[in-house]
């Protein structure tokens, strides 16, 4: 720690920051634009400036900008110096000499850092009278508005989308007052990551589109803290509700997972809660609608009888603990496909594992060697790719800190480090987004990643690696190289998931096994299942009550009613094994959306959304994380656990404290929930800003009586202006807010110190102990190819691959349809180009897809992209063969065709050549 | 010997020496005297006593910037050698001369530096409209690899040496030097942060000298003559000899190799011819466009960088612009601003937006639409401009010209305001 001195005060700082970051630590007022407390700094925008003194003798002082300024031990600022103030109004005089001044219609406005920086220097007099420079702007696709006028310059959108997030196709051109941040020429933003821009952009040039569309001033919006349902992540997000509609999604700061960023499907994925496939009452299985009389009967008829209950990996736990308790443990099967269901079996053993940890999103930025193993992680987990690409910076870290160039000197660790990067192998089937900064890329069929992943654990064990087939040549040096990087690193990192397969995943905890014994310490294994409470769900279910055992069940006639919740049975089996079952069985379904499954339901409940209910949802680490209710909801859909009445259900705590104590894996579930004793003097925490506007006229079109405010029984949350500020305590903040802080860079006052916890810590609970002491597995492979047929490996795409999120219709203008990939040699062997149509298996019944050519697809190997459910027209995943003979077809499958087309795949490998 | 090392074999009116005739002409006795013997510490030491400034503007003393590469045997470090020669200051046209002129003094001085800071590969940055210096600098390298003088163990010195010659796309900001390195990189041409200086990092990271092109035209001499020749040369605690020039209404502008410490007189009045007939200097930037104006009384003062310093100018490039009595000194200066505002790279605040402002106020002043606020807001900018306020010195130099002038023509300025128009037309 270093003492300093502003404006006569003395702090403690740490001496390894700059002064700026140490200055906002502290708490203080400094305005500042182009430093990010993620991006560090570069000393463009000059808004930070302060006074630094040669000693205390010295009076003049010298202007520095604190964000490009060391901390030094003794050292003497001052803010408040009229040398300084002056000078941080000047820049912002300048910065507004060509901004529109449109902040009545502007959606940054209310939230706007540029709106609060300049109000905190002082520059209220406009003096600049000549003409304005204006742009033209462009079309960024379906989630991002460009506005180029409001732009003052600070660089961070492109230092965040390019620098950090890897992107390409986003830049700075133009010069002096003429810069301009855009595309080479319009059209979509192609990174994963681009609604960050909303957020990073210190103005409205980059906004929201989805929310634009649906405005609603910060201040209105209803929220309260949440977790995005997109993926096994679970980061942390802030949905914005008016009206009873969602209006938009913006990240909720927490140290260990998500940070300050989020990823496209998370953010603009929520809105499919308004889309018109959201199931909005109950109905049979003519269609007529039911009452909530008569489906709460019928539940009750089923209580009383054999039924069977399919769980969900997208439902909540207290929605799963609700139905495994309303059937009996017993009668609780596996909502995930056999596969899924087998692979979880591995992970959750992992996670009990004492020789592996789990790193948060976090730990793994901060891995300095990393393999991943067949996981496609920017399509299945993009959070943990965005973060991947910051663990490749290490090196570059490391080589600054030689050079004693501190870490937040973000362009000059660049401009040292240049294309140095840690570590990091991608075994792959075909191209991955991480490619890129992959130092070590093994692009083969699953056999030999399989081989390569056995080979690689027997080389780590100190075993003799096998060469069992000479033609391996690439795939061992692969392998060695990988091999050197885990055992030079640090703290190397295993990456694998339940997309690559039970027996990759094996491989995977094998191989992070050898390396925890070689090392005797325990070895970083993430392994990403597929959704939001895959983890949950599997832990509820015994490992027998497999899907298609239930489906047996039910076809035999063993038990003849089922209830099937949050799920969508024709994404989890094959076709015939679904149908046979539910034609042999009474079916009650429960959902938020409509599928292809309620066709076959007896009664279809609508559930409701992850905004309309409290629920707990465990992530890959284990962890258990509470989201609120955010807006009213509707009498119509209610939660999975209301619907099936089971004890406790009326409250979403006491089903909570229900699962805890009855399901010994959920013993730590109740530490989820905030200290209800916490609060000071019985206060609520209100979910209403408050600025919170036009409350007692809300429903005046309907009713001129001012209703009384609905009450929340159910949590610590109001939904009210009135309560506990939340500035008192950040542990239930769903908006940051602070005085003269409008924007989400308030968070800095919620903060222990920047990029630190939050001062309350954050909520949430990693459920297992490690206490097992596992084995290695047997990883063997079970692809048995014959001649003359390729192997056929499922693709997920970040649209699409999701259930939920497909039906929000920002996502759906991002999505495309079911393809089949070659790469040109095999493509041209087949007398197949791109836009052909190819049979699977026989053109007769088989499946029929158009191909596109993907330059990196392995040989021998077809990647399938199952499409989307959510458009109607996609493919059972399950319904494909593991190996096929491929062929061209020369007719028109209308049932296939979505006319979405292929224009919106964004892959680094696509071939756009003529045959 | 010779009183004229930088120009003694320079005549425009041919063409440049080929390699042989530069040899003849006692070329390449300095990388010979490397050949002889001389360890990199001792050429360093050699530098550094012979006061040698850099002439690309700053007049840092080259010794010293080159004693900041990091020091290490360990040859396996890549270490460059870049020159600056992107000559785009207003009114300068010196290194001009000497590329189109003495293109192998120029590779000889590379071959020296880089040998001192061991750097094995070495890129000129050529302004891209030089196309005549292109040619002959081309010419000279495949000269000098065709003779074993580039390449491989080069002068039998076991030191390996190549140069690459890169046309700059054409922006003033890549005249600053880190700038120009993110340039050559194929990067933006935005400067970087200081520190790291480009000594520890520099191009693709790597230790990496940039100097200009004068500046290393000085060291073949310095080598094959000897220190105490060249501080013989020059006067005033400035050594050697320096290209001045002249531009504007003399009777013979050019530029002129000359010993440091001559007078400005003599080189406006003597060498430039003085001024053309009708016309009065009225006032004069003495090194380029980026230095505070001077007047008719300072004609006597030596050009040292001291007794520039002293006046509160800078002696910068040593060319000189020349401001008649005829000529508007308003438009002379919103000439300059205009030129700092296009040319300002866009990365920092003060500079990407206050000197359009500056530039906009100088078109309003010339259109008679100006206003006393106006004129107040110039004089606001000089302050808000000037050096440690902006990312590099860009802008900090368009403030010279600004300031001084605002000084000095105020009456000028306040008659664009008060006339509303301009007073010469």
């Amino acid at each position: 720690m270093a003492k300093i001195t502003v404006d006569g005060v003395v702090y403690e700082v740490d001496p390894a920051n700059n002064l700026l970051q140490e200055c906002l630590s502290q708490g203080l007022d400094l305005p500042y634009f182009c430093w990010h407390p993620s991006l560090g700094s570069v000393g463009a925008c000059r808004q930070c400036a302060v006074i630094q003194y040669r000693d205390a003798e010295d009076t003049q002082g010298t202007l520095v900008m604190s964000c490009m300024t060391p901390i030094t031990d003794g050292g003497i600022y001052s803010l408040a110096a009229e040398q300084a103030s002056d000078f941080r109004a000047d820049v912002i005089e300048s910065l507004m000499t060509s901004h529109p001044h449109d902040c009545p219609v502007c959606e940054e406005g209310g939230e706007c850092h540029l709106q609060d920086m300049t109000q905190m220097s002082g520059h209220n007099y406009r003096r600049f009278d000549k003409q304005k420079v204006t742009h033209r702007n462009q079309n960024l696709g379906p989630f991002i508005n460009h506005e180029m006028n409001r732009c003052i310059t600070c660089y961070r959108c492109v230092r965040f989308y390019d620098d950090y997030a890897g992107g390409t196709d986003l830049s700075a051109q133009a010069s002096h007052h003429h810069t301009y941040f855009g595309r080479f020429e319009e059209g979509t933003l192609e990174s994963e990551f681009s609604g960050n821009l909303v957020e990073v952009c210190p103005t409205g040039v980059f906004t929201d589109k989805p929310f634009s569309a649906q405005y609603t001033r910060k201040w209105d919006l209803q929220t309260a803290p949440s977790i995005c349902n997109g993926c096994s992540v679970g980061c942390n997000i802030t949905p914005g509700e008016r009206y009873g509609t969602l209006r938009r999604v913006v990240n909720r700061y927490h140290n260990d997972i998500n940070g300050y960023f989020l990823c496209d499907r998370g953010r603009f994925g929520a809105h499919y809660v308004n889309s018109e496939s959201r199931l909005r009452s109950a109905r049979d299985a003519t269609g007529m609608s039911v009452s909530t009389t008569a489906v709460e009967a019928r539940i009750n008829e089923f209580a009383s009888e054999g039924v069977i209950g399919i769980g969900s990996p997208r439902a909540s736990n207290e929605a799963n603990f609700a139905l495994r308790s309303f059937v009996g443990a017993e009668n609780y099967f596996s909502g995930h496909s056999d596969a899924e269901h087998e692979a979880l079996q591995v992970l959750t053993e992992c996670l009990r594992d004492a020789a592996f940890h789990s790193p948060s999103v976090r730990q793994i930025e901060q891995a300095d060697a990393i393999l991943v193993l067949g996981e496609d992680v920017t399509n299945t987990a993009p959070r943990v790719a965005l973060a991947l690409r910051q663990s490749v910076r290490n090196a570059a870290k490391s080589l600054a800190e030689t050079s004693r160039i501190p870490s937040w000197q973000d362009a000059a660790v660049r401009e040292l480090a240049q294309d140095s990067m840690s570590p990091l192998s991608v075994f792959a089937c075909g191209s991955t987004r991480l490619d890129d900064i992959a130092t070590t890329k093994l692009n083969a069929g699953q056999i030999t990643l399989i081989e390569a992943g056995n080979a690689l654990a027997e080389r780590l064990s100190g075993r003799s690696p096998i060469y069992s087939d000479q033609t391996l040549g690439t795939t061992m040096q692969c392998v060695e190289a990988t091999y050197t990087a885990l055992m030079s690193a640090k703290k190397p990192l295993i990456i694998c998931g339940t997309g690559a397969g039970a027996a990759l995943m094996r491989c995977a905890a094998n191989i992070a096994r050898s390396l925890s014994v070689s090392r005797s310490q325990v070895c970083d294994l993430v392994l990403l299942p597929k959704e939001d409470n895959s983890v949950g769900h599997a832990l509820l279910t015994s490992n027998e009550n497999t899907l298609s055992c239930a489906l047996g069940k039910l076809t035999k006639g063993e038990i003849k009613r089922a209830i099937v919740i949050e799920n969508d049975l024709f994404e989890r089996a094959p076709t015939a094994l679904v149908k046979d079952a539910f034609a042999a069985a009474e079916l009650v379904v429960i959902d938020q959306i409509e599928t292809p499954t309620q066709r076959f339901a007896a009664l279809t409940i609508p559930s409701a959304t992850f905004n309309e209910c409290a629920a707990t949802k465990v992530n890959y680490e284990g962890r258990a994380q509470l989201s609120f209710q955010i807006g009213e909801g509707s009498d119509a859909a209610k939660p999975i656990e209301r619907w099936l009445d089971v004890e406790g259900s009326a409250y979403s705590n006491s089903m909570i404290a229900r699962c805890a104590a009855e399901v010994s894996d959920f013993e730590r579930l109740s530490e989820c929930l905030p200290d209800p004793l916490g609060r000071i003097a019985g206060l609520k925490v209100p979910r209403q800003s408050h600025r919170y506007s036009g409350r007692t006229a809300m429903h005046a079109d309907r009713n001129v009586h001012e209703g009384k405010q609905p009450v929340d029984d159910n949590s610590v949350m109001s939904f009210s202006m009135e309560g506990m500020l939340t500035q008192k305590d950040s542990s239930v903040l769903a908006t940051a807010w602070a005085p003269r802080w409008n924007s989400n860079q308030a968070i800095s006052k919620f903060q222990a110190e920047i990029n630190g916890e939050l001062k309350q810590g954050h909520p949430g609970v990693h459920l297992l102990k490690r206490s097992l002491k596992g084995l290695a597995y047997d990883a063997e492979n079970s692809i048995n190819k014959s001649p003359g047929e390729y192997e056929i490996r499922l693709v997920s795409h970040i649209f699409g691959s999701d259930t939920l999120s497909s039906h929000s219709p920002a996502i759906q203008k991002r999505l495309c349809e079911a393809y089949l990939a070659l790469n040109r040699e095999d493509a041209l062997e087949l007398g197949l180009a791109n836009g052909d149509l190819v049979s699977l298996g026989g053109a007769e019944g088989g499946i029929i897809l158009p191909l596109i050519v993907r330059t990196q697809t392995p040989a021998g190997v077809a990647l399938v992209y199952p499409g989307s459910s959510a458009l109607g027209a996609h493919i059972n995943p399950h319904d494909v063969p593991e190996y096929a003979s491929l062929a061209r077809v020369e007719f028109e499958p209308s049932a296939h065709s979505t006319g979405l087309g292929l224009s919106n795949l964004v892959v680094n490998d696509a071939y756009s050549g003529a045959r | 010997m010779t009183d004229r090392p930088l120009t003694k074999n320079i005549d425009l009116s041919r063409g440049a020496l080929s390699l042989k005739d530069y040899e003849a002409a006692g070329g390449y006795a300095g990388a010979r005297a490397i050949a002889g013997g001389l360890e990199p510490s001792d050429v360093l030491e050699r530098v550094k006593d012979s006061g040698l400034k850099g002439r690309g503007g700053a007049g840092f003393p080259t010794g010293l910037k080159w004693s900041f590469v990091p020091k290490s045997d360990d040859a396996t470090i890549q270490r460059y050698l870049v020159v600056n020669a992107d000559e785009m200051e207003p009114g300068t046209f010196k290194d001009r001369m000497l590329m189109e002129g003495d293109p192998h003094l120029l590779i000889e001085g590379m071959i020296i530096a880089a040998y001192t800071i061991q750097a094995s590969r070495a890129f000129i940055f050529l302004r891209g409209e030089y196309f005549d210096a292109e040619r002959s600098i081309a010419k000279a390298i495949a000269e000098a690899r065709d003779s074993g003088y580039l390449g491989r163990d080069i002068f039998g010195t076991g030191f390996d040496f190549d140069i690459v010659l890169h046309t700059s796309a054409g922006r003033y900001i890549c005249g600053e030097e880190t700038a120009l390195l993110n340039a050559l990189e194929g990067k933006r041409a935005n400067p970087r942060a200081k520190p790291p200086f480009p000594q520890v990092s520099g191009l693709w990271g790597k230790p990496t000298i940039v100097n200009n092109v004068e500046t290393l035209c000085n060291l073949p001499g310095i080598l094959a003559y000897g220190v105490e020749w060249y501080q013989s040369l020059g006067s005033g605690g400035d050594f050697g000899t320096k290209l001045f020039g002249v531009s504007g209404r003399v009777n013979t502008p050019g530029c002129w190799e000359l010993p440091f410490g001559v007078s400005i007189r003599e080189v406006i009045e003597g060498h430039g011819g003085g001024m053309q007939k009708g016309y009065t200097l009225k006032a004069f930037l003495p090194g380029g466009g980026s230095t505070d104006f001077l007047t008719p009384e300072h004609l006597d003062t030596p050009l040292t960088y001291g007794a520039i310093g002293d006046l509160g100018s800078r002696l910068a490039t040593g060319t000189m612009i020349l401001l008649d009595d005829k000529t508007c000194p308003v438009g002379m200066i919103g000439n300059l601003m205009k030129f700092f505002a296009h040319e300002s790279c866009g990365f920092c605040t003060p500079c990407r937006d206050g000197l359009p402002w500056v530039d906009t106020i100088f078109r309003d002043l010339e259109s008679g639409k100006g206003s006393f606020k106006d004129i107040d807001i110039l004089k606001d900018h000089v302050g808000y401009l000037g050096p440690g306020r902006t990312f590099c010195a860009l802008a900090p130099g368009a403030t010279a010209p600004l300031g001084s002038g605002l000084r000095l023509f105020a009456d000028e300025f306040a008659a664009h305001v008060s006339g509303a128009k301009c007073p010469y037309h």
